[in-house]
Formats: C-alpha cells, structure tokens, sequence
C-alpha cells in the first residue's frame, strides 16, 4: 500500500498561521489603519417595511468631521444579487435603498467622516421621512393572496425556471401512500441563526497612486467579492485588489458581499481610505443569518420499516433578498429525502421573502435543517411503527449505486458504516444482522 | 473636555500618554500605541477578545478607562511574546491546536496568564471558570483547557504534554 509514502495524511500538522494567532501578529482587518482614513457608518431603516419619502442631511452635515453622505444615487449600479455570477436573476437587491426599505436594518445611506465618533453622531442627526407599509414575517403568510408583495415581479417567491419553487420528482409518491401500511406526518421550524463571529465584518479600502483600490476585507469569498464590487460600480476587474484570507470567524456569515462595494464607492468619491467595520449590533441584528426554515414531511412506511414513499414540502424564510438563499434551497431540495432509499419521492422547496433580515449561508448551509427533519420524523416513524431507531435507519440506508431522488447514482456511501463505528463509540450493541450489513449491498435493507 | 496626561507602566516601561476622558485602554492600545495583539470583538465586555492585565489581573480593555490605570502595571500580549521564539503558554497553544481563526486567543492567552500565575496547578474546573469570560466560536473550547493544562506543565519544569 501506499501509506508509508504519505507525508500529511494521519499527521498531525501545526497550523501555518498559528505562531502570528498565538503571538497577536496576525493582521486583521480592523489591525489595518491609515492616517488619513475616513470612517463609514450607515443610516438604517428602524422599521421592516416603509417607503421612503425623503432623507434630510442638513443637521447631520452640521456635525463636526462630517465629510459627505452616499445615497442609492451615487452608486453607478445599485441594485444586484450576489449570485448572478452563477446566472441567478434577477438582480433584486439595493446597495442603498432607492424608494422603499424592506427590513429593519436595511442601508439606506452611507455617513461617511473624519472619525468613528463624528460618523455616529452624524448618522444620529439624518432625519428620515419614511411611510410604513404592512409587513409579512411568516413565510406562509407571505404567499397567501393579499400579502404584501415585496419584489419587483410580483411575487413573493424566487422563480425557478418558471416555477414557484424548486421541484424534485421521483417515482410516484400516491401510489406509495396508497400501499403503505402507515402514513406518517409532521411539520418542522428552525429558527434564524446568527454566526456571531468573534470578529465582526468590515473591509478598509485605500485608493492607490496608481488609479487602483486596495480593499483589505474580512470576506470569506475573494472573488465573489471582486467580481460583485466591479460589476456594482462598473469598474474594469483589475481596477480593485483585494487583501483577504485572513477571517476572524466567517461560519458563512462572511460570504454575502455588503461592506465592500460602498466602503470603495467612499473610497472613490472622496480619494481617502475608508474603514466601515460593523459594530456588534449590527453584526447581530442586520448580517445575513442561517435562515429559518419551515418543513413538512409525510411518509409512508410499510410494517417492516421500509419507507415506500416521502413527501416533503419546505419554506426558506430568504428575509428580504436573496444573498445565496435560491441557491440553498437547490441544494435543500437535492437533500431533503436524506442519505435513504426511498423508491417515491416529491418534493417542493420554495424561496419565500419575507420583511426579515436577509437569511445567507451557514455550515451545512441548507441540508442543516433538512437533517433536523428529517432525522426528527426517522424517530417519529420508528417510534409509530415500533422498531429501534437504529434499524429503521440500516434498513432505508442508501448504498453505492442506488438512485438519489433528484437523479445523482450514489457512489460513496458510509452511512452504514458510519452508523456501525457510532454506535460503537456510544457503546449501542448493534444486532449481528445490522452488524453485517454494509454500503456495497442491498442485503437486509429497503430493496424499494 | 481637555486631553489628560496619564502615566502607567505598559509591558515594562513607563509610559506617559495624552487621552480625553473615557478613553478606553483598548482605543488606546489600538488607535494611539498600535498594539494590534489586544482585539476588538464587542466592545461591550462581552467576548473578551481585548483582555489585558491590570497589576496581573485580567480586564476587559474595552470597558477601562484609561485614567483607572494610572500608576498600575498593563500587560498586553506582546508584553509576554520574548523577541525570539515564545512564551510557554504560546507554545502550548500552538502545539495543541488550541485556535482556528486566531481572533480570540490573544484574550484567552492573557486569562491563563493571570490564571497560572496565581494558581500555577489549576485544575480543569478551575481552568474552565478562568476562561468563562472569553467566547471562542471556532474550537468548541476543549483544544484551549488542554492548551492550558500543557502550559502549566511546561511552566512547571515538565516535559510538554502535547
């Protein structure tokens, strides 16, 4: 074998940016400092949902250090989605909002000063004149007929491919239903999760001799960052560098491109370096959260523990705008009838907006709550039919060269064998039948 | 209201520094001195990401004005980092992993600082309620109590532990 010859693999390797962690030399964001640099700070939306009918700076100018405001109209292409590099349309979100907010928190305009203290006073001093409109923080409330609509196309749901949600069909889920000797069913909520990372996002932008900007950022995500921030103000590519890598705890939670475009957009109109770092309340109340999900399952199970059919019906509350929620629920959708062999299978995933703070990335993305349900309701069906929790899952397990409902051949399946080495390590004797088993054949489980 | 003189000792040496009334010691630290090694998670003593030494007490430097620290001992971490190689609590926390993104652990090191000084045996429960100020988001905290005791066997002439 080749194992003698492996110089990384089983070896334990220190970390190549450890000895700056342990020292205090790394260099993060907020450790970059000019000495001319301006602070940006934002004026926010106090409310989920209002039109905006005008925005007074008179008394914030007023304020000593103030340098300018940035509205909606001073960004060259202000209103985006952050996926369209992987074609998601269309564009929906505003880099300032233009006539109407649609969460509390929203950016509305950018205070941009001589110092922090001077840019948060001056934010305190903008005065806005907003109309508040109804708002819908329930994502089956927000696609029932008379519910605030929230985006341009008239709908509360992203469309895909002319279809109000992301669809998965697999055999014949009625005909499964029907034979099934029990129908199982349950609805499932998460919650928002904040990543709260330690350190919170920010970038520092500093303009060049040269015509260039360098923009140090805590992103998780470089490019998606590069090529959003050009494309938002229509700059060539080459025209930004960005500094990164360096990342305080990201989680996902730095994957969505927000303070980047304004802080080079500052940058440019007032030919300084700009520092725009959130505060921890912004980081806790306006940063893209896990989203909350709702979920319904319904299985139909036969007496020996086979599920011969599973239907699942989701909800991603996306908040106010996309950031990578169309995405997540593609790959909800790929995942929602979980790592088992099921032979009837329909699923309908839908990306709902809702007047809440955007929803994004966060470990696991959206297959986290899909493994809540999912394994919640596996108990609920052991438990209806009265088998142990561990067999009902050796027997649906899925194996090498079964078909996923979403058409992908499975070709690297350890979901037995990673079963077999948990319950070892929590000390659960297996049945030798269940021992036996293993990813490479069908024998003992669901044959469909 | 006028900028005062206040003098202290950092990492050392005595310092005069001039500061407006309620600067904090971590806005001096960071936008005046420049030592970057105290972070700046919250603000508002809540992570203790900014932890300093005060007469070997750990403070968060976020919440302490620096008029408090006059004619005291600070000690930041680069006050503990030799110009060459590192301090044994460093060393442990490089060789058991005890950090990913690195962002709260110039706070954490000062705490076992305090800890070990004061209590160069602690046990685990005492290591655990030392550290109970500081939030890590990335290491689930058992890397950082093991860094911790390897540390207090190195400090204690033994061989490392990890």
């Amino acid at each position: 074998m080749t194992q003698g010859k492996l110089n990384a693999v089983g070896q334990s390797i220190k970390r190549r940016d450890g000895l700056g962690h342990v020292t205090g030399k790394t260099v993060y964001v907020d450790d970059v400092k000019f000495r001319d640099m301006l602070h940006l700070k934002m004026v926010r939306s106090p409310v989920p949902h209002a039109r905006i009918k005008g925005i007074d700076f008179s008394e914030a100018e007023k304020v000593p250090g103030f340098v300018r405001a940035l509205t909606h109209e001073d960004v060259p292409k202000n209103t985006y989605t952050i996926l369209c590099l992987i074609g998601v349309g269309p564009d929906e979100e505003p880099v300032l909002a233009e006539d109407e907010v649609r969460y509390k928190g929203e950016q509305i305009a950018a205070i941009i000063a001589e110092t922090e203290e001077a840019a948060m006073e001056a934010v305190g001093k903008v005065k806005l004149d907003l109309e508040e409109l109804p708002a819908v923080f329930d994502v089956e409330e927000a696609l029932k007929p008379g519910a605030p609509i929230l985006k341009h196309w008239g709908t509360n749901y992203f469309v895909y491919e002319g279809h109000h949600c992301r669809r998965v069909r697999y055999g014949d889920v009625e005909k499964g239903f029907a034979e099934a000797d029990f129908i199982v069913e349950e609805r499932y909520q998460t919650s928002p999760i904040e990543h709260a990372p330690t350190e919170t996002t920010g970038c520092v932008v500093k303009p060049e001799a040269d015509g260039r900007y360098t923009v140090y950022t805590n992103t998780q995500a470089l490019f998606f960052t590069l090529d959003n921030a050009a494309l938002i103000l229509e700059v060539p590519f080459n025209k930004l560098h960005l500094v990164g890598g360096t990342v305080g705890g990201g989680f996902g939670g730095k994957v969505d491109v927000i303070v980047e475009p304004i802080t080079i957009l500052a940058a440019m109109k007032t030919g300084r370096p700009v520092r725009y770092v959130f505060m921890r309340d912004e980081e806790m109340r306006v940063s893209s959260t896990r989203g909350a999900w709702r979920m319904y399952y319904k299985d139909g199970v036969m007496k020996d523990g086979r599920i011969v059919a599973r239907q699942v019906t989701t909800y991603a509350d996306a908040g106010a705008y996309n950031r990578h929620t169309p995405y997540a629920v593609t790959k909800h959708a790929a995942n929602a009838a979980g790592p088992y062999n099921i032979p009837n299978v329909s699923i309908d995933a839908h990306c709902v907006y809702t007047n809440r703070q955007p929803g994004s990335a966060m470990r696991g993305f959206a297959v986290t709550p899909a493994s809540f349900a999912l394994e919640v309701q596996m108990d609920k069906i052991a438990e209806t039919i009265g088998m142990d929790p561990w067999e009902i899952r050796f027997i649906n397990a899925y194996r090498n060269g079964d078909m996923k409902p979403h058409r992908k051949v499975v070709e690297d399946a350890t979901l037995i064998e990673t079963m077999q080495a948990a319950a070892e390590m929590v000390g659960t004797e297996l049945p030798e039948r269940l021992k036996a088993m293993h990813s490479n054949d069908r024998e003992g489980g669901n044959h469909g | 209201m006028a900028a005062k003189i206040v003098t202290f000792n950092l990492n050392g040496r005595e310092i005069d520094v001039l500061v407006k009334p309620l600067t904090t010691m971590q806005t001096l630290l960071r936008e005046q001195l420049e030592y970057f090694a105290t972070k700046s998670g919250c603000r508002q003593g809540g992570c203790g990401s900014c932890t300093i030494l005060v007469d070997g007490e750990p403070m968060a430097s976020c919440l302490l004005p620096v008029e408090d620290v006059a004619g005291k001992e600070v000690t930041t971490l680069e006050g503990i980092t030799p110009d060459l190689g590192l301090h044994p609590i460093q060393e442990a926390f490089f060789d058991n992993y005890a950090m990913q993104c690195g962002y709260c652990t110039p706070g954490i090191i000062m705490v076992s600082k305090a800890l070990l000084d004061r209590n160069p045996h602690p046990n685990r429960r005492e290591i655990v309620e030392a550290l109970a100020g500081n939030v890590c988001r990335c290491t689930g905290y058992e890397p950082i109590i093991r860094a911790v005791q390897d540390a207090a066997a190195r400090m204690n002439g033994q061989q490392g532990g990890a």
